[in-house]
């Protein structure tokens, strides 16, 4: 399961950060964020509850870049 | 601008305002601290937090973070102006890379815009404009002059021209009329169509080409990855080296019995501080991917990612198809031989003779012939099957039109011909009257485009083809084609492939160019899959690394450029970014850079880039 999101950040290297801290969380098997585009990218494991999933992704953003928004 | 940037802007004013009424004011002790502080907090208040934030997620080491640092330090050890002047160009140079990257964003937004925002449709013989996600295949949608066509489909009613450059890059119009197909994304201009739609508008052409270009940066390149993990090493590292700096000479002058210079030291190191900081290499090799990916498009190649613009600019050798790829797809009469009547008569009467088939040879004679066919000038038609067909006319003519068994089996004296191609024999009455020969059309650009590609530097080209030995071999000559291998099934394509890959010299990569029917193993096999006058054809989208929007082959040599001023573009960046930094460095660490060089090289270094990493943007003349 894909899912884009859009998103919202300043710099190039905060979304690399991002990129990261969403590919480190449980649930997401592959993420990757396109800063040029805004948007990010998130492939789910399967049987994973994608809101939940979502909303540890934001969070764990949220803790590497506070200035994020991703767009649910 | 953004509300955003306006505030950081409206924020610079104030500051530098600020700033040259403090420069000429003069105070000392505190107060002249709390008047530097004012500015300061004004243009620095929220780089501070984010700094302090980020210390207590445990997010230590970023730009903020190096920004707070640098700053505090310089007011502590009393340089106020310098400390607030590297704060306010921080924020300067921020806002240009916001600036610049939203711009360019935009920019190549507008070149992409292709995506319809509705169709219309006739509910109770009105026009209604609907969502075009909400067609449903086999509707019929009503196309006027100026619109986007929306979805894919055939035309049912109207005729007109369409304009196809944003898809393609190509100015020159295609005329389209009842029964043809039409391709969503093209620009009506004349008359109004209607059209039935044939798939989803998400299965659409536009839709699929919009996928591809926006999603095309996640695949990243060697040299994006290389950024990436090289900035999350590089600044824990300095912040440790600028902390080393601040304190290990102090100590040992210490030990030595010296004078400890402590606010010296620590100049150094906060100068390292605001030097180190990455920004414009990560910020640079992106947008000069995007920007290279997105001028690319403008011009008809799709590139679905960074890594194959990066594979591109290797380009060693280049392997093409025949049919579709350096020939025309469609058959044309290249040659009319008569041996008693005047050449237009043969024609028309092969072209009579051939009216009734629909076979692409014949349509090429009819084609050739131009003109309408009267068919009740026909009384009879005789198709003899892998032979070709025997016509009476109404003027009790008999016409043959077939091969050279045909005329055999007719008992017809000819001399058969060693032309390569596709020869239809016309006899009169039983009496040789010529032949026509109907072969592949070299396509205009084709010598061009392979003389184009030795000039960049193609080791070698090569074709591959299911076509005849004769018809390959003069082609390539024609063309200049190094190596040919013909009469090949789509699986020994494959495997040849394999060999010349596993043959080749150097590091050149290989890229295969196929018109994808048929050939997309070939193209997933390949190191870089070109797909040719893919408009259309989901299967080449799919199996290409480029897909080239038209069937032009100089296009080849062109894509190879772009990449390599783009791939040109991003070592620049790299090098200079790189190299600059690591300069200053080595001079703000012997005390030789002070803190205004530091400024240059973190702002002054990313604002170069930046425009640099935009140049990639321009490729029209390439």
């Amino acid at each position: 399961m894909k899912k884009t999101y859009k998103i919202e950040v300043d710099c190039a290297n905060c979304a690399n950060k991002m990129e990261l801290a969403a590919k480190n969380t449980k649930g997401v098997k592959d993420a990757s964020v396109n800063f040029m585009m805004l948007k990010m990218n998130v492939e789910f494991e399967e049987d994973a509850d994608i809101k939940a999933v979502m909303k540890e992704v934001l969070k764990n953003c949220k803790k590497v870049e506070d200035d994020c928004e991703i767009y649910l | 601008m953004t509300k955003k940037q306006k505030k950081v802007l409206i924020r610079i004013i104030i500051s530098v305002l600020l700033m040259i009424v403090l420069n000429f004011i003069p105070v000392y002790g505190y107060v002249r601290f709390i008047l530097y502080m004012i500015p300061y907090l004004i243009i620095g208040y929220d780089i501070l937090r984010k700094a302090f934030k980020g210390i207590i997620k445990g997010q230590v080491f970023d730009e903020n973070f190096l920004m707070a640092v640098a700053t505090i330090g310089a007011i502590i050890i009393g340089e106020y102006t310098e400390g607030t002047a590297v704060m306010l160009f921080y924020q300067i140079g921020e806002l240009f890379q916001s600036y610049a990257v939203g711009k360019s964003r935009r920019n190549i937004s507008e070149l992409m815009d292709i995506r319809p925002d509705y169709a219309n449709i006739m509910q109770d013989d009105k026009l209604v404009k609907v969502d075009p996600d909400e067609v449903e295949p086999g509707s019929i949608i009503i196309v006027q002059p100026g619109e986007k066509c929306p979805i894919d489909g055939i035309v049912i009613e109207g005729s007109s021209s369409l304009n196809t450059s944003a898809l393609t890059g190509e100015s020159i119009p295609r005329d389209v009329s009842t029964g043809d197909e039409i391709i969503s994304g093209c620009i009506n201009m004349t008359g109004v169509l209607q059209v039935k739609t044939t798939k989803e508008f998400g299965e659409s052409t536009v839709s699929k080409i919009l996928d591809l270009v926006e999603n095309a940066t996640s695949k990243k390149s060697r040299s994006e990855n290389f950024i990436s993990r090289f900035a999350r090493y590089y600044t824990p590292v300095v912040c440790y080296l600028a902390l080393a700096l601040a304190f290990v000479p102090p100590v040992i002058n210490i030990f030595a019995g010296n004078a400890p210079l402590f606010s010296g030291w620590i100049y150094r190191a906060l100068t390292f501080l605001v030097i180190s900081c990455p920004c414009a290499l990560v910020i640079s090799i992106p947008l000069s991917f995007f920007a290279g990916i997105g001028g690319a498009s403008r011009e008809g190649v799709l590139v679905k990612g960074s890594s194959y613009l990066e594979a591109l600019a290797k380009a060693g050798y280049v392997v093409f198809d025949k049919t579709g790829t350096v020939t025309e797809a469609t058959f044309r009469v290249t040659e009319i031989y008569s041996s008693g009547m005047g050449e237009e008569e043969l024609l028309r009467y092969a072209a009579y003779a051939e009216s009734h088939s629909s076979h692409p040879i014949s349509k090429s004679i009819k084609e050739a012939y131009g003109r309408d066919i009267d068919l009740s000038f026909i009384n009879d038609i005789q198709e003899i099957s892998g032979q070709g067909v025997i016509a009476t006319l109404s003027d009790d003519t008999q016409i043959c039109a077939g091969n050279y068994k045909l005329m055999k089996r007719q008992n017809i004296v000819c001399d058969e011909t060693d032309k390569t191609g596709t020869v239809i024999y016309i006899a009169k009455n039983d009496v040789y009257a010529g032949y026509i020969l109907i072969s592949d059309v070299v396509k205009k650009g084709a010598k061009e485009a392979i003389r184009k590609l030795k000039k960049e530097g193609i080791k070698k080209t090569v074709m591959l083809t299911g076509d005849r030995d004769l018809v390959a071999e003069n082609i390539c000559a024609e063309l200049g084609i190094d190596e040919v291998h013909a009469e090949l099934l789509p699986d020994q394509k494959v495997s040849l492939l394999e060999k010349i890959i596993e043959n080749k010299t150097g590091n050149g990569k290989v890229v295969y160019v196929g018109d994808g029917i048929n050939d997309a193993p070939v193209l997933k096999r390949a190191d870089i899959g070109i797909a040719m006058g893919a408009l259309g054809s989901d299967a080449a989208i799919e199996a290409a690394d480029v897909v080239l929007m038209d069937d032009d082959p100089l296009k080849i040599a062109k894509a190879i450029r772009i990449a390599k001023k783009c791939i040109r573009i991003v070592y620049e960046n790299i090098y200079f970014a790189i190299g600059i930094k690591f300069i200053c460095l080595i001079l703000g660490a012997m005390g030789i850079a002070n803190m205004w060089l530091a400024i240059f090289a973190d702002v002054g270094v990313m604002v170069i880039a930046v425009l640099n990493a935009i140049r990639a943007l321009f490729v029209k003349k390439l």
